[in-house]
């Protein structure tokens, strides 16, 4: 039985106008355990808590109940105070007497009998109390950033700049991301590689980044603070500390038929190669599946050539483990292969092509060297077709539900760039909706249609056919309500934009939670827009959903303030009323696994004593350090192993029995 | 039956002759050949195995205590209902099919003593069967009914003759007799949910309250391996030993019937196992009729390693308030 | 007490009778926003009484019962908005627990009315006070509850 001290609170006259303080004081000091009861003005007040602390002192009270305001008011406070009087701050329990009793009630009789309820059942509950304590982890100081684009590379900058070591891991052999490949950025009309490839350069040269390039995240454990990361390094073939990027062997290697993935596909580039002239690392990488080499032993050509002696044909794939204190997620996007949309002839016609085709298209490190040609005849195109929201807000199943933000105003962009170099070129865009929130966008979209003459048609396109030399675009113009019947040269989609298929994986061994169309979803839509649910894991750029440059960059950082924010921790406390699960009771059935959003609850072979007997049973543990708390485990457990600190079943069915008396 | 039986035996002889298993759950008879229970043989005495239209119970259970220990394997003889159950305890974690050898065997239909001896048929010393129907003998004499007036509850509704786990399969599944459906699943539920509530309230009371809380239903269940059940638990705040009024009556079966709710295979054995007849299959199939309903048809246990309705979501769900507005 | 009333609900005799209601609150949404109706002084009966729990997937089917059993005429669990968990999924197992149970409770003849799920979040003061008001009316209009308690609790 504990001995536990009541404090009614009048909150001047928020509560002592409608409920009788003193006859609850009274009443409740006759319950049973309750040793001292006393009502005061203000309980928050300095006086009031030292009155709270004297009484634990004097009475040597272990609960205290206060009956006050709202709990999410002043719970915060009265835990420091009794825990300042040596009481363990969990052994209180507030009797919410305002909010949910004067302030509703206007009857003083029917207000006194409720806040007496309410305290008995205060009472009930703290009767069951257990002193918790928080607990402390220590915390690795470093980060881990999946995913070298502009976001992993700004998040690993700022976590940097704070003085804190950060690894990124690409999967790609270069760091740049999809903004190295664009040619121009909205609204501006800025290079896109002229302000990216610094960014690349100073990730490079940082002494706290260290840059895991053509690698992979295989697998990932542990918990906020101290997770645990192996890392698959793929073999490059070549070895990148005596590599130069000279470039020699890419220029005399005989298997030149691989499609460029920088440049889209839309040319090739040799079996050993180096994505492009400012790639980070400048190092060149060996395509397994096109090296005559690897699949014959015959050739070893780009060997002979190296001047470094960099080619090792015997590498191998290589795992590294990595602790970190932190995760965050910059696995950015991709644009769909509109394959699926047959009418727009992707796939059958050469001119019909992606935005970000286009973007190389348009690029002076593309494939026609920045001028814009149909890539089927290699003229100057008279008339371009711009198709918007192409798998982009639509319900059917090959469709995105979302708006995938970016290709009204990179549409705005490409139109306007090719006006400026050749405005004999006809720009028609076809568009449902055009959306420009965002800094000067809106005027930067005005001066595509008001200052180039871009046109702009409200509709969808029906079809694209392969017409007499020319594409036949068929489409309808919902304003005018009429069909139309246009010819271009070449057709430009803006494909809808999709997380990058390697989240997935990432999300699942993070146990960071996806939403249907797996983008990771935010801890909170609104006021936790850049961490995951899972603690220590982050979000940075597309990964959480489309965004722009700067709305990229500005998540980036965001995250890497967040990350600072545990890695500047020596310790982390964590929330104490959290699961645990009674070894004896658990069944090992991993029902509780399932549900739990954290990942918190891993089971493990442990020896258990039940009832005389000792064997080794399989049974849940929660880990302290990750459990939130919510209980979603305790009700899967069918054989209620699983109980929760702070809100046991016993407590609240205290309560329950207490209400109902 | 007979001629599975001696292929059976054959095969479980093999078995244990080649090291593979050392010990084996098969069917033993009661005090009455009627009286069939699970029980645990070895190589002395696999010839008492029995297996005729009386072995009912469902063995995937047994295995939870039985594959600890032993040094080799053990054989779980599972008819194709059963391998449902063991489907679902693999996904809870409550066996280990790597200490299991686990042997599918063909079935024909099962017989309810209670359906026969409703039919006036007593001292029955055994029973054979006879093409549709089925051969009793009784201490008075030879008896004959049909087989399909005197199927347990699962057989009428028999979920087909292919087994959904195991090592090997004594007959090929293609091969094995089939059981014909005789009823729709949820037609007693569906009649049920017909009636007013205040029909349905004095319907359910009629029943519970003939609970003796003797808990044959919990301890057949094959969902019901907790080690511990909460109502055994001091600590749990439901303990108890009797039902001491309606509230606890009901409780306990609400409770039950929640628990084992996503994870009931639909096995029957709570309603066969009853010796006061109280349907109680009839809750877990109003569990599983709503799952079908609200959120897609899902069988438990159809294969191992899947998240039951209970432990899944979509954002799409229906609102509990569908209980409100329905007929 | 006779057992033989058990089936027949009680009309509410006039002025003598109120319900008693247990409502779970979950932390986050809908205790804040029971917050929110005090703090805009939005009334509802004061024989509801709440419960804070940190989520509604931590209310077991065992406490609602718990309450019925001793007494409780109406149960209601209120938590946030699907999609708005505090921890992103808590609601939506809630969700379905509830929807098995109250339906389960329907099929045993239990008056249907009698349990309820409302999502509130901590802004819905005033959604908070009007479902309050309009349950405890639903009740009152049921009467006491008389098949799902225990008896030796009404003493």
């Amino acid at each position: 039985m504990q001995k536990i001290g009541v404090f009614v609170c009048w909150c001047g006259s928020n509560i002592a106008a409608t409920v009788d303080v003193a006859a609850v004081a009274e009443a409740l000091g006759k319950q049973p355990g309750v040793v001292y009861a006393t009502d005061y003005q203000y309980m928050c007040s300095a006086s009031g808590q030292n009155l709270i602390k004297d009484a634990i002192r004097d009475y040597g009270l272990t609960g205290v109940v206060i009956c006050a305001c709202s709990p999410r008011m002043h719970e915060a406070t009265f835990r420091k105070t009794i825990s300042s009087a040596g009481l363990n701050p969990y052994m209180l329990e507030i009797a919410n007497i305002r909010e949910q009793c004067s302030w509703i009630h206007k009857d003083r009789e029917e207000a006194t009998k409720k806040a007496i309820t309410m305290g008995t059942a205060a009472i009930a509950k703290v009767q069951l109390n257990t002193p918790l304590t928080q607990m402390k982890s220590p915390v690795t100081k470093r980060a881990l950033v999946i995913g070298g684009g502009i976001a992993g590379m700004q998040t690993a900058l700022d976590i940097a700049d704070a003085g804190f070591e950060v690894d990124i891991v690409e999967k790609k052999p270069t760091i740049g991301g999809k903004m190295a490949q664009l040619d121009k950025t909205f609204p501006t009309l800025d290079c896109s590689s002229c302000i990216v490839t610094p960014k690349m350069v100073d990730t490079a040269a940082n002494e706290k980044i260290t840059i895991f390039s053509y690698a992979e995240v295989e697998n990932v454990t542990g918990f906020i603070g101290n997770f645990k990361a192996t890392i698959k390094q793929k073999p490059r073939y070549v070895d990148a500390e005596k590599c130069t990027g000279c470039g020699l062997c890419t220029t005399k290697c005989p298997s030149k038929k691989s499609l460029n993935e920088f440049n889209m596909g839309l040319n090739t580039r040799t079996a050993i190669y180096i994505p492009f002239a400012q790639a980070v690392p400048l190092v060149a990488t060996i395509d397994p599946d096109a090296c005559i080499k690897l699949k014959t032993g015959k050739c070893g050509l780009c060997e002979k050539v190296c001047e470094a002696g960099a080619i090792d044909y015997a590498q191998k794939e290589e795992l590294i483990e990595r602790e970190y204190g932190a995760v965050v997620v910059a696995t950015g996007y991709n644009q769909i292969k509109p394959v699926q949309y047959e009418e727009y002839l992707y796939n059958q016609s050469r001119d019909v092509v992606t935005s970000l085709e286009f973007e190389r298209l348009m690029s002076a490190s593309g494939p026609t060297a920045g001028h814009l040609q149909c890539p089927s005849t290699g003229k100057l195109p008279r008339h371009i077709v711009f198709i918007q929201c192409v798998g982009s807000r639509g319900t059917a199943c090959r469709e995105k539900p979302y708006c995938s933000k970016v290709c009204c105003m990179y549409t705005a962009k490409h139109a306007m760039l090719v006006k400026d170099h050749y405005p004999e070129v006809e720009c028609t865009v076809f568009y449902i909706d055009v959306r420009t929130p965002g800094k000067n966008f809106d005027e930067f979209y005005r001066r595509a249609v008001e200052q180039y003459g871009v046109h702009y048609i409200k509709g969808m396109v029906g079809k694209v056919e392969q017409g007499d030399g020319c594409l036949k675009v068929q489409a309808s113009d919902l304003l005018d309500n009429r069909q139309l019947h246009l010819e271009a040269d070449m057709v430009v989609l803006a494909a809808a934009i999709e997380p990058d298929p390697s989240a997935r994986k990432i999300g699942t061994m993070l146990t960071a939670s996806m939403d249907t169309n797996d983008f990771f979803s935010e801890a909170h839509a609104k006021l936790r827009p850049v961490e995951s649910p899972t603690a220590g894991v982050f979000l940075s750029g597309m990964c959480q959903g489309p965004k722009d440059i700067p709305e990229t960059v500005s998540q980036a950082s965001a995250a890497a303030s967040k990350v600072i924010g545990v890695l500047s921790k020596d310790f982390l406390l964590s929330n104490p009323c959290i699961a645990h699960s009674d070894p004896t009771l658990c069944n090992g059935c991993s029902q509780c696994q399932n549900v739990c959003a954290y990942g918190a609850i891993s089971y493990e072979d442990q020896m258990v004593v039940d009832k005389g007997v000792r064997e080794t049973r399989r049974v849940a543990v929660v880990n302290e350090a990750i459990c939130q708390g919510c209980g979603a485990c305790t009700v899967t457990c069918p054989s209620g192993a699983m109980d929760l600190k702070g809100f046991a079943s016993n407590q609240i069915m205290a309560e329950v029995d207490a209400i109902c008396n | 039956m007979r001629d599975i039986r001696e292929k059976l035996l054959k095969k479980i002889h093999e078995l244990f002759d080649a090291g593979v298993v050392d010990r084996v759950v098969g069917w033993k008879a009661g005090e009455f050949c009627y009286d069939v229970t699970p029980a645990l043989f070895n190589a002395g005495n696999i010839d008492e195995i029995l297996y005729d239209a009386f072995c009912g119970p469902n063995q995937s259970k047994f295995l939870v205590k039985g594959a600890e220990g032993g040094e080799k394997k053990i054989l779980a003889l599972l008819k194709p209902c059963d391998t449902y159950s063991y489907n679902q305890l693999i996904t809870e974690h409550r066996i280990d099919p790597e200490k299991i050898y686990a042997l599918g065997i063909p079935c024909t239909g099962m017989v309810d003593i209670n359906k026969i001896r409703a039919l006036g048929i007593s001292g029955i010393l055994g029973i054979e069967e006879d093409g549709e129907n089925l051969k009793i003998e009784t201490l008075y004499g030879t008896e004959s009914c049909k087989k399909a007036d005197v199927l347990l509850e699962r057989c009428l509704v028999c979920k087909g003759k292919n087994h959904v786990a195991g090592d090997e399969l004594l007959i090929p599944d293609e091969e094995a007799p089939e059981v014909p459906k005789c009823a729709e699943r949820m037609t007693e539920v569906e009649k049920l949910e017909a009636m007013s509530p205040e029909e349905r309230f004095n319907w359910w009371r009629s029943q519970l309250s003939k609970c003796i809380r003797c808990n044959a239903c919990r301890n057949a269940c094959p969902a019901c391996t907790c080690r511990t059940c909460v109502f055994d638990n001091p600590s749990s705040g439901v303990s108890a030993k009797v039902n001491t009024n309606d509230f606890e009556e009901n409780m306990f079966h609400i409770i039950r019937a929640f628990h084992v709710a996503g994870r009931c295979t639909d096995c029957g054995e709570c309603s066969r196992v009853c010796p006061q007849n109280i349907p109680l299959h009839l809750l877990n199939r109003k569990f599983i009729k709503d799952i079908d309903e609200f959120y897609g048809e899902y069988q438990a246990g159809a294969e191992p390693n899947v998240r039951g309705p209970l432990i899944s979501y979509t954002e799409q769900d229906v609102e509990p308030s569908i209980v409100m507005t329905r007929g | 007490m006779q057992l033989n009333d058990t089936n027949q609900a009680v009309p509410a005799e006039s002025g003598a009778y109120k319900p008693l209601i247990v409502a779970f609150c979950c932390n986050w949404c809908s205790y804040a926003g029971a917050d929110t109706a005090g703090s805009s002084r939005l009334s509802y009966p004061s024989n509801i009484k709440i419960i804070r729990v940190p989520c509604s997937c931590r209310v077991n089917p065992l406490f609602i019962l718990r309450a019925f059993q001793r007494g409780a005429d109406g149960v209601i669990l209120c938590g946030c908005h699907p999609g708005d968990c505090h921890y992103t999924t808590g609601n939506y197992y809630a969700r379905r627990r509830m929807t098995l149970l109250f339906s389960m409770l329907d099929y045993l003849g239990i008056e249907r009315e009698r349990t309820r799920v409302e999502w509130i979040s901590a802004a819905e003061g005033a959604k908070f006070a009007a479902t309050m008001n309009e349950f405890a009316e639903t009740i009152n209009r049921l009467g006491k509850n008389r098949k799902l308690r225990d008896l030796r609790c009404e003493i």
